[in-house]
């Protein structure tokens, strides 16, 4: 059974793009030091949209030189009760410009209209709005009875959420008195800078937010400016490692979000429909780039077939293409390099015996796709159940008792997220308590709000965003 | 006249007390230079067993109920204060002060015990929360224990920095691999025979005695240790085991106060589980 939908392309009236844009440091956009650009580019139709200042050492010290003299001078002196008018006002700003933004970053990421209208940009305005009133309630914030900001940090974050994870890192941090330099992802540059105005609108004092553009190079000399007191870096769990090397025995503090290889519980008593509505958005939710992807599914035995045929239907009914249409489902992979890495490692599950299947789906000649997959018969020694594939590629593990569920949901050395299907109440609370993972869904995935803690056990990373317990991570004395 | 009966200073391991499989001991003296005790001098190897003996222990320690670990650390109090001469004999001896300072020691090691005894079915209440989401869920965070800790406590002292960085560790749930102090080793064996006692379950705390910087880096680099307590390292050894231990992303921490819940919560992980609320 095929659905046609006409197209239902959302307007880009509402973006105005600029051909090239600066740095923002100090509360203005400035020209980088070095006249190198890069360009950022439309996934989806590999079309050019502007170029990007690129910041070298030189302009990460300017940056960190602003932000130490806004927090020193202006931010940590002003009444908290201020200093959370400014963020309340920052999220008013983002929800007045909120399909600018969702416009803005479905172009610049290649995430479906539908996501960015509904969550991303919904999510991160409620994130400064909720930041915004803890400003001046720290000493209820778990950090002890003198909590202090941190001073300056240096912000790293990833092209897979652009904004969402912008105002994961920006709200908390001024919130708790700090000062941001910031540095986007190379391929998602456009709604940080976006962002920048916003701050501007919103008369946030100059020098409290600043904004580089650039590759690894440029955050790496964030990282290691000596005038930088903490890290906060979204992103793999390669880089984490090697900036928690970079900063040991500097004193820095870090909150490390890294990667993860979900697994999603299928016990033989879940409701099944609900399950596999679940695993579908546990999976080709944001294309699959999404560091909490219900990535691996454990379906016990008995119930394999029943839920895989139910899957291969729904997949079906998928619609994969461009990402500004309303009715689009899955949009185009964020760059040409991502989409060779999930080449590469879903070739690794044809080479080691797994199973392929996807549904035929047409894909557009321009940009970068791939078609939502699952690999059946997976082994736990196989890549795909180890690695991240960061992309719309399920791998199916199949398990018999609750045991050796968790066994194997455990057997990685990551432990951001699980999902858990099944009826039975004390089923969920026991699988819940034996799961090495951060964050547990439970008959739910995917679900994200500013009020939940969010990060992971073991190798995925140091700290929680999010809620109380990521708040006291922007404080010294704070939980880590 | 009667020679008295000295006691050999062995290691602790898995509840076990094993001399270094190595056959190592180093000499420790008193505060006028004079003979005590040869302890043993641990090897690479023995940290590895503890850590073995630790990751065994860890399942029981940490799903036993918060009841029973607080009464166990409590029953560790008890202990204590029955060999409190001992141990004020040891102190007086390894750092030269009086009798009366080592007393007050002693019992401010025993109080810390009964302290964190009292936390371990609080944390969750204190540090936990139900979170209010923006939809039809249940949401709520608990801290759970991180697993294998590594300690290495602060030395200034020779029982009370040991009791303040354990005590916070195994409240929290996890069991603990612990690196005596080198110049300060004798409280530490005393203290895993009271442990030994305690109803305290083998392996959940392990202690070495040796040289620190032989056994540190062997601790960062470990990929069965979760996190680790560098109160005690130098400012090099602390940074040569941030170093290796981003091969795991240990969580690794130094402390400058005692006696705080962040003790005890720097050594948790905070878990948050969603479920959808309707009919």
């Amino acid at each position: 059974m095929t659905f046609e939908y006409s197209p239902a392309p959302e307007s880009t009236a509402i973006v105005d793009i600029s051909a090239q844009y600066g740095l923002f440091i100090n509360g203005k956009f400035v020209a980088a030091k070095g006249s190198k650009t890069f360009n950022t580019i439309n996934p989806a139709t590999e079309k050019v949209l502007a170029k990007i200042a690129y910041a070298h050492a030189s302009d990460v010290d300017k940056a960190v030189i602003s932000a130490r003299n806004a927090y020193s001078k202006v931010w940590s002196k002003m009444a908290p009760q201020e200093r959370g008018k400014y963020l309340f006002r920052i999220a008013r700003i983002m929800q007045e410009r909120a399909r600018e933004f969702a416009v803005l970053e479905t172009i610049d990421n290649g995430k479906p209209i539908r996501e960015t209208r509904d969550i991303d940009v919904p999510l991160a305005a409620a994130h400064f709005f909720y930041h915004a009133g803890w400003a001046d309630k720290l000493k209820y914030a778990g950090a002890g009875d003198n909590p202090r900001p941190h001073g300056v940090v240096g912000q790293i974050i990833p092209w897979n959420f652009p904004l969402l994870m912008l105002a994961w890192k920006v709200a908390p941090a001024l919130a708790t008195g700090n000062t941001v330099v910031l540095k986007p992802a190379e391929t998602t540059p456009l709604t940080a800078l976006l962002f920048a105005e916003v701050c501007q609108q919103a008369g946030l004092p100059a020098g409290v937010v600043n904004i580089v553009t650039g590759d690894g190079a440029t955050g790496s000399a964030l990282v290691n400016h000596p005038d930088v007191d903490k890290i906060a870096f979204t992103g793999s769990t390669g880089v984490g490692k090697g900036i928690a090397r970079a900063i040991a025995g500097t004193g820095k503090s870090a909150t490390l979000e890294l990667g993860g290889k979900g697994a999603n519980i299928v016990f033989d008593d879940s409701p099944i429909d609900q399950t596999v509505e679940g695993i579908v958005n546990g999976i080709f939710f944001n294309q699959g780039h999404v560091c909490c992807a219900g990535s691996r599914l454990l379906v016990q035995e008995n119930v394999h077939d029943e839920l895989i045929e139910k899957l291969k239907r729904r997949i079906s009914q998928i619609r994969v293409g461009d990402p500004l249409d309303k009715n689009t489902d899955l949009g185009a992979i964020n760059s040409a390099a991502q989409l060779a890495r999930i080449k590469e490692i879903s070739s690794s599950g044809d080479s080691e015996g797994a199973h392929r299947w996807s549904p035929e789906c047409n894909l557009p000649e321009k940009g970068f796709w791939y078609p939502p997959t699952i690999f059946t018969g997976v082994t736990q020694a196989n890549r795909i159940a180890q690695e991240e594939i960061f992309g719309p590629v399920l791998s199916v593990l199949t398990f018999r008792t609750p045991q050796e569920a968790i066994d194997k949901a455990n057997n990685t050395p990551y432990g951001l997220s699980a999902g858990i299907w099944t009826e039975k109440g004390s089923r969920i609370l026991w699988a819940a308590k034996q799961l090495k993972a951060g964050v547990i869904w439970a008959n739910t995935f995917n679900k994200f709000d500013p009020a939940s803690p969010f990060g992971g056990y073991k190798e995925s990373g140091w700290g929680r965003e999010g809620g109380r317990h990521g708040l006291s991570a922007y404080l010294k004395g704070g939980e880590k | 006249m009667r020679i008295d009966i000295r006691k050999t200073y062995k290691l602790y391991i898995g509840g076990a007390f094993p001399r270094s499989e190595s056959g190592r001991t180093y000499e420790i003296k008193d505060a006028k230079s004079n003979f005590i005790a040869n302890p043993a001098q641990a090897s690479r190897k023995d940290l590895r067993d503890a850590v073995t003996a630790a990751r065994g222990a860890l399942g029981g320690w940490n799903g036993a109920t918060a009841f029973n670990r607080s009464q166990i650390l409590y029953r560790i109090a008890e202990m204590m204060e029955a060999r409190s001469e001992e141990f004020v004999e040891e102190i007086a001896l390894l750092e030269g002060v009086s009798k009366v300072a080592a007393k007050k020691q002693v019992e401010q090691a025993i109080d810390a015990w009964v302290w964190y005894s009292g936390w371990c079915d609080k944390i969750s209440t204190v540090a936990g929360s139900t979170n209010p989401i923006s939809g039809p869920f249940y949401n709520f965070t608990v801290p759970e224990s991180v697993g294998v800790v590594g300690i290495f406590p602060a030395h200034k002292s020779a029982l009370l920095g040991l009791v303040q960085a354990i005590a916070p560790v195994i409240a929290g749930g996890n069991t603990a691999v612990v690196v005596a102090s080198q110049k300060f080793p004798l409280c530490a064996v005393t203290l895993s025979e009271v442990m030994a006692t305690s109803d305290l379950p083998g392996g959940v705390v392990n202690i070495l005695t040796g040289i620190t910087s032989e056994l540190a880096p062997w601790m960062g680099s470990h990929m069965d240790v979760d996190a680790i307590d560098a109160t005690g390292l130098s400012k090099e050894l602390e940074k040569e085991v941030r170093v290796t231990g981003a091969d795991n992303l240990k969580r690794i921490h130094k402390f400058s106060t005692s006696d705080t819940p962040q003790r005890i919560l720097a050594f948790m992980e905070y878990k948050t589980v969603w479920h959808p609320i309707g009919i």
